[in-house]
């Protein structure tokens, strides 16, 4: 084994980078350190880049033209890559991170295809085969990885439509398309077939597969898919190590082709789904698609995932209704007030005229916990202030927070002025179930993309927040 | 059958730290709240970006005539970059919003 300089430099830093990735990722799932853990990561990432460069140099492996591509490369990728993602607008950013996921995937493919050309075992032993599979691998993984991540892109940009889900019987010719390229790749495989064109072929059937993989998939569930498309990369990434018997790629691939297996099922269970229904959607979710007002989703949250929402935000505002009352949480609500203070998060409360059973029937319960006059804010305050919240917490309110009265003329509330609460940046609502409130409507609130559902007694509710946040 | 028994054998370190390493990517984010779901597969997604080292090999290693591995190496390095400097800027982005604050 080589053992001069240049190699130790090059190992050293390669296990440097591992560890950093290793301590980045687990920085990274705590909202207090998880900048820093991306810092760390990419800080690792750089020592490896350079240590690799160094290493080439000092051992005199590359002609000076190829040194000054690799510096070419480096150089347009980093500043297009930077310009795109400080561009991007932040709704925009699911389907960017798709995006880099597909140039990730195309990288595995192509740097597999560069390999099959260097490949000459003298004999096909278990060493020759297996270093092969693994070069197959990562072609074929990066290539469905790169073309379901553009189609994924397109899907959430609006460039590409769902109709592809209702072609009869897309799931079983995608089936077929799969046993055709994995036997195809088998048949190479088993062969020790090295001819360039052939597997080039293999790359063309994997790349076609990616697009029909994730065309049927609805665009509500992008997230989740590429989500699985990351962890594809991953897998493909440390395919190529074994390839090119990199310990960095190896690590850093295996890392992230397990968390993020792990993450994807994690995003389906956060919506109470399964991957199988994600994948195989246009068949299972046929039929309850039918709901003639169209589809209505909730979606719940954790008082652990409200308390970082609360905890990191820079306004709240709470909007209290009868449903306080009755669990009488207003000492804990301004406990949670007074704890969200300290952490430097402007708090306020907007109280409606008939909010609870009487005018003034709110201010009475606050008053009753010690809440300083001057946080709560009438309507008209309120609803200059709702732009320009963070977190929106609604603890047992519900007509008085309907925009059906402002939206929908057919509504028996239409016409009431609410507190618009829907303009805010998020919304948590605290509420015991789904029951319609006092006047027995629905509430289009709870559907929307910014709200979050709490189904729990509101003292409750307000007490485990305060104590996830305790625990921050 | 003997093939298999030396491979093995020789291969005892990898084998471990193959098992260990997919265990320690599950155990490592086990614990993640729902909020973070999305930097995380971002931050995870700068990570596997890791590539663009086998793509600075393949294109150092690619002979000076053939021009259809440079450009497969050339091609490599830039879309490895974008993977690597893209993710981990757009996952700074998301990021920013958990920022300590100053205690008054």
């Amino acid at each position: 084994m080589d053992s001069g300089l240049a190699k130790v430099i090059l190992e050293f830093s390669y296990l440097i980078a591992a560890l950093s990735f290793i301590f980045g990722l687990k920085m990274m799932s705590h909202p207090r350190t998880a900048r820093r853990g991306n810092a760390v990561a990419a800080a690792g990432m750089g020592v490896a880049i350079l240590a690799t460069i160094l290493y080439l140099v000092m051992e005199d492996l590359m002609p000076m033209t190829n040194l000054g591509l690799i510096i070419a490369g480096l150089g347009i990728g980093s500043v297009a890559g930077t310009w795109a993602a400080r561009k991007v607008p932040m709704t925009a950013m699911p389907q960017m991170v798709s995006l880099f996921n597909g140039m990730g995937g195309a990288c595995v493919a192509l740097i597999s295809l560069v390999e099959v050309y260097h490949f000459h075992p003298e004999t096909w032993d278990l060493y020759a085969y297996l270093e092969y599979g693994s070069i197959l691998l990562g072609t074929l993984i990066g290539s469905i990885s790169f073309s379901g991540s553009i189609i994924a892109w397109g899907k959430l940009e609006g460039k590409i439509s769902d109709k592809w889900a209702r072609i009869k019987g897309i799931n079983i010719m995608n089936a077929l398309l799969l046993l055709v390229t994995l036997g195809y790749g088998l048949y190479i495989w088993i062969n020790g077939d090295l001819e360039f064109f052939k597997v080039l072929i293999f790359f063309g059937l994997a790349i076609l597969y990616g697009i029909t993989f994730v065309l049927p998939i609805g665009g509500a569930d992008m997230p989740v898919v590429i989500s699985l498309l990351n962890s594809f990369t991953g897998t493909a990434a440390a395919f190529a190590g074994f390839a090119y018997d990199n310990m960095a790629m190896i690590i850093g691939g295996i890392l992230v082709g397990s968390a993020g297996t792990l993450l994807t099922i994690l995003m389906t269970r956060a919506m109470n789904r399964s991957l199988m229904n994600v994948l195989l959607g246009a068949i299972v979710g046929g039929g309850s698609a039918t709901d003639e007002e169209g589809e209505k989703t909730i979606k719940e949250v954790t008082p652990q995932d409200a308390a970082i929402m609360l905890a990191y935000a820079n306004k709240v505002i709470f909007v209290p209704g009868y449903g306080l009352a009755v669990a009488q949480a207003q000492h804990a609500l301004h406990e949670l007030e007074k704890l969200l203070e300290e952490r430097g998060v402007d708090v306020k409360y907007a109280i409606h005229p008939v909010a609870g059973r009487m005018p003034g029937h709110m201010n009475v319960l606050l008053a009753e916990a010690d809440v300083p006059y001057d946080k709560l804010l009438e309507l008209e305050q309120a609803n200059q202030e709702f732009p320009t919240t963070d977190v929106v917490v609604i603890i047992g309110a519900n007509d008085v927070v309907n925009p059906a009265a402002e939206q929908d003329p057919s509504s028996p509330i239409y016409g009431m002025p609410i507190l618009q609460a829907y303009k805010a940046k998020n919304v948590i609502v605290i509420k015991r179930s789904l029951r319609p409130g006092y006047a027995g409507i629905d509430n289009p609130l709870f559907y929307m993309d910014n709200t979050r559902m709490l189904f729990a007694d509101a003292k409750k509710a307000i007490e485990e927040i305060i104590k996830a946040i305790q625990e921050l | 059958m003997n093939v298999w028994i030396e491979f093995f054998l020789s291969n005892l370190d990898m084998i471990y730290i193959v098992i260990l390493a997919l265990f320690l990517g599950v155990e490592v984010i086990s614990a993640v709240p729902t909020i973070l779901h999305t930097p995380l597969m971002s931050g995870a997604n700068a990570i596997h970006g890791v590539v663009i080292i086998g793509g600075i090999i393949a294109l150092a290693l690619a002979p000076e005539n053939n021009f259809l591995l440079l450009t497969f190496g050339f091609l490599a390095v830039v879309l490895g970059t974008l993977n690597v400097v893209g993710g981990f800027v757009v996952t700074d982005r998301m990021l920013e919003m958990f920022k300590e604050k100053k205690k008054q």
